[in-house]
């Protein structure tokens, strides 16, 4: 197979990855590492830069959808952003330490997670909350747009979501990815920001957290441009694709179908990392 | 319904933001899909080597290096220049943001701002821990 060959097999598959990602709401970046490194053999440390440069392509191109209907709260997301880019400096930092198995298993472990956290039940609203004074020195407090009119919610446990963010930092700076389903939990379950407001926040902050870690990946060699650039263009456009589609499907079933994928290759990750064969 | 004084600044500034990263998205898009075409024109036959990891040669790990490579016309160059278009994006917003607090003269969140940029700015100039 010649380079031609592999880059638009690649670029299928991201298209593919980015399409489901974009439907199903778990994002194209999570198995993009495993489709490289498990279909393709490429090294994981150039599989994690790929895929973290994607990361950043559909987090642009959906917000810019996100924002226009109102739910996304740039002060919460800015202020967590010091722990996540902290984080993915940190996360970053230690990839370039850590042997390319022990990446592989930590990496197979937090996919298992995404699919779990991700099948949960729909999430209650929890705007009940009373005022926080620490959240309210940030002027968290905000309203957004429901069914029936603008509804005030009030933000809780600043350290503990600020302490999540930075773990979620650094698993996104670690095994270049979003970390979108853990940043979820840090603002819809500690933080009790509501739901939408939380998934819209999260995908606002993923672009930035990337960035961060884009840096010390770009200097260390990890983003090969040649194998970057169908991962890239194929997630982006797969990525819009779906957003177009989704106000039309039923995804219930796709994210089963899709969860089930992404246990597999948490668990072929793992193995792989387990036996040494990366 | 009592709007907050503040709220129509923050919709024009959540236009613009989401205008900005998708115009950037687009650019870095247009240069990768270019760098691409002329990587796959000249060098689509060979057999690619991604098993092994050895990293990038110094020219595509430095903002310098990679400014001055783009203007020799070699696909991966180009490529790299828009991969860093890409990651440039979300910096760009966060640079806005900056501005935008100035004028709403939110002093906090001017200076939470600057925290996030000048770690953004820390790792895109090399720096790692």
């Amino acid at each position: 197979m010649n380079i031609s060959e592999q880059t638009i097999l690649i670029g299928l598959g991201s298209l593919v990855a980015g399409f489901l990602g974009s439907l199903t709401g778990l994002g194209g970046g999570v198995v993009i590492t495993p489709l490289l490194t498990i279909l393709f053999g490429v090294d994981i440390r150039y599989a994690i830069g790929a895929s973290l440069v994607s990361v950043i392509a559909t987090s642009s191109g959906a917000a810019a959808a996100y924002v226009k209907q109102g739910f996304t709260n740039i002060r919460i997301g800015m202020f967590l952003e010091i722990a996540t880019t902290v984080g993915a400096v940190v996360g970053a930092s230690i990839a370039s330490r850590l042997p390319a198995s022990t990446i592989s298993i930590i990496f197979g472990v937090v996919l298992l997670f995404s699919a779990f956290a991700s099948s949960r039940p729909a999430p209650r609203d929890a705007s009940d909350s009373s005022p926080n004074r620490l959240a309210e020195w940030l002027k968290m407090s905000s309203s957004y747009p429901t069914a029936h009119g603008a509804e005030r919610y009030h933000v809780r446990d600043v350290p503990g979501g600020f302490s999540l963010m930075f773990v979620a930092g650094g698993l996104s700076g670690l095994l270049g990815i979003g970390s979108g389903a853990l940043k979820v939990i840090a603002m819809d379950q500690v933080m009790r920001i509501p739901f939408k407001v939380s998934t819209t926040t999260s995908n606002f902050m993923i672009g930035v957290t990337a960035a961060a870690s884009a840096g010390v990946y770009l200097q260390r060699g990890y983003i090969d441009p040649g194998l970057t650039m169908p991962v890239m263009l194929g997630v982006t456009l797969g990525a819009l694709l779906g957003a177009r589609v989704l106000a039309r499907t039923r995804t219930a079933k796709l994210r089963l179908v899709f969860g089930i994928v992404v246990a597999v290759l948490a668990f072929e990750m793992i193995y792989q990392g387990i036996t040494g064969r990366l | 319904m009592n709007p907050s004084p503040f709220s129509w600044t923050d919709e024009r500034l959540e236009t613009i933001v989401a205008n900005l990263l998708r115009a950037g998205l687009w650019l870095a898009a247009s240069v990768v899909a270019l760098g691409g075409i002329v990587f796959l024109l000249r060098h689509g036959r060979a057999i690619p080597q991604y098993g092994s990891f050895v990293g990038e040669p110094l020219e595509l790990r430095t903002i310098p290096g990679i400014i001055r490579g783009s203007t020799t016309f070699h696909g991966r160059e180009i490529i790299q220049l828009g991969l860093l278009l890409l990651i440039a994006t979300p910096v760009a917003r966060v640079a806005f943001s900056v501005v935008a607090f100035v004028l709403e003269r939110d002093r906090l969140y001017v200076i939470i701002t600057l925290i996030v940029l000048a770690v953004l700015l820390f790792s895109l100039a090399g720096g790692h821990l």
